[in-house]
């Protein structure tokens, strides 16, 4: 047996190695992570260096609502508000170096150095905030009015063709293809999604939610066709129509390609940082570089409360995170892990979709509302004995007590117990109200 | 101490909700309430992470 305390001495001490001398802190990747990794590291009392490195040339802005509320239409000459963080003079007070418009291209961490283009920032401690990259149409690459959307560019392309009245299909039924879709249908536009797999989202909610959910695209009037892939998409430079594997044809002025993203580790190649569906991390989100932790959608980490690997493409994991690795890269001694019941939500024409938890249960169970009648609707997600999961439609008055009760480690008989009061209460409620 | 939340903000999303429930309920139409706005020492762990939690950042703490 190796002895756990010589084992743990000699992990702190790589840990540590130039812990006392963190004069430097850098920050590679400026989205939500890293925005709030510096906020964090400042908060602490952190008085040393800080570099905040951005591929994009946009100070920090916030993603979710590039395809929700920027979607939208606005008045005639009224321009949709960019949604920055923090304004130009946030970073100055900060004493925030900003390094913006230039992607990192490399890692040397027995030299603590990373590389942008031919320059050089030096770091004591660093945190891998680089986000995910989306995942393209193969032969789509330079064609007008193709679009993913991950950036502000991207959003801003997208509004337009929108603005112009675009015939609109979107290739892949996930949460950013549904909101576009979503978006161009509140317009008055003609929708068609196509998913590649029979059932929408079953990798985020499972086969049974994500058929329920799907469902609120025909309800709301666009076109669902699922089983179906992208055979080619044809046009003289410009979309003009999209050709599906079964022969049918779109016509089509934007097509939309929401197939997904992968973590954006390829500059950390050589770096001899372990890739493995992003940057592996302990439950500290350490990567096993002395001073170098990950944070946001790169971080494939362990996550004590479920105690399983898990990788989140999701807001709150992103900002918590990028404060947690900046605190821990600025004290490796005294590193506390991060954990959490993963949340997400979507925006759906008139429905709000959110998910507290993992969906890798054994059983999904409706504990309220009829998923083809009901405008709102929970179901419950349970492993062995406890509830791991909860998923609502409209249900915001419900789903962040499943949250705690997940993160309580709550029986599954309690959780339905607790389902049933809400059940009974809510009826009073309607029979005081109707009586 | 107090919590402070901007309402235009607010979307009712209720990550504050699952950080601090004793301050804060998303009601039956999706709407924040605010329970109470003055924080206890023992709350202000939890009431600083549902701000720095919040996605539409619309909560802040007034000392």
């Amino acid at each position: 047996m190796p002895d756990r305390g010589i084992e743990n001495c000699a992990l702190n001490a790589v840990r540590a190695q130039g812990r006392s001398l963190v004069r430097r802190l850098v920050v590679v990747g400026a989205s939500l992570a890293g925005l709030r990794a510096v906020e964090a590291a400042r908060k602490t009392g952190f008085a040393g260096d800080i570099t905040l490195i951005g591929a994009e040339r946009h100070l920090p802005y916030d993603r979710p609502p590039l395809s929700k509320e920027f979607l939208e239409a606005t008045e005639p000459g009224a321009e949709a508000r960019i949604p920055f963080f923090r304004s130009d003079d946030v970073f100055p007070e900060l004493d925030v170096e900003l390094l913006l418009g230039e992607p990192a291209t490399g890692l040397d961490v027995a030299g603590k150095v990373v590389h942008v283009g031919h320059r050089q920032v030096g770091y004591d401690a660093l945190v891998i905030a680089t986000g995910s990259q989306l995942r393209t149409l193969p032969g789509t690459e330079h064609m007008d009015g193709v679009h993913g959307l991950r950036t502000l560019e991207d959003s801003l392309c997208i509004r337009a063709a929108l603005d112009a009245g675009a015939r609109t299909v979107v290739v892949g039924a996930g949460f950013i293809g549904s909101e576009v879709a979503s978006g161009a249908r509140k317009r008055g536009l003609e929708v068609t999604v196509v998913e590649a797999l029979p059932t929408p989202l079953v990798r985020a909610a499972g086969a049974e939610m994500g058929a329920a959910i799907a469902s609120l695209h025909e309800r709301n009037g666009t076109t669902l066709l699922c089983g179906r892939g992208v055979a080619a998409v044809e046009g003289d430079g410009c979309v003009e129509r999209v050709a599906l594997d079964d022969g049918t044809h779109i016509d089509a002025d934007l097509l939309v390609v929401g197939i997904g993203v992968s973590p954006s580790v390829n500059w950390l190649e050589g770096s001899g940082l372990t890739i493995e569906n992003g940057v592996v991390c302990d439950e500290t989100l350490w990567t096993g570089a002395p001073g170098v932790y990950a944070a946001g959608d790169v971080a494939n980490w362990l996550n004590p409360v479920f105690n399983v690997r898990q990788r989140m493409e999701n807001w709150t994991a992103a900002a918590e995170q990028g404060a947690a690795a900046a605190r821990n890269a600025l004290d490796p001694e005294n590193a506390k892990p991060y954990g959490t019941v993963p949340y997400f939500w979507s925006d759906w024409y008139e429905s709000r979709i959110q998910f507290v938890g993992v969906p890798d249960s054994e059983e999904v169970l409706l504990v309220d509302g009829d998923v083809d009648a009901d405008d709102r609707w929970t179901a419950l997600y349970r492993k062995g004995d406890r509830l791991v999961g909860a998923l609502t439609v409209n249900g915001q008055t419900v789903i962040m007590k499943y949250r705690r009760m997940i993160a309580q480690k709550s029986s599954w008989r309690d959780s339905l117990e607790f389902a049933e009061k809400r059940l009974a209460s809510a009826l009073a409620k309607t029979v005081g109200r109707d009586g | 101490m107090k919590v402070a939340v901007d309402f235009n903000k607010c979307t009712g999303l209720g990550i504050c909700e699952s950080m601090a429930p004793d301050l804060f309920e998303v009601n039956d139409d999706g709407e924040l309430v605010l329970l109470k706005e003055d924080i206890t020492d023992d709350e202000l762990q939890s009431v600083e992470e549902a701000v720095a939690g919040c996605p539409t950042e619309a909560l802040r703490i007034v000392r």
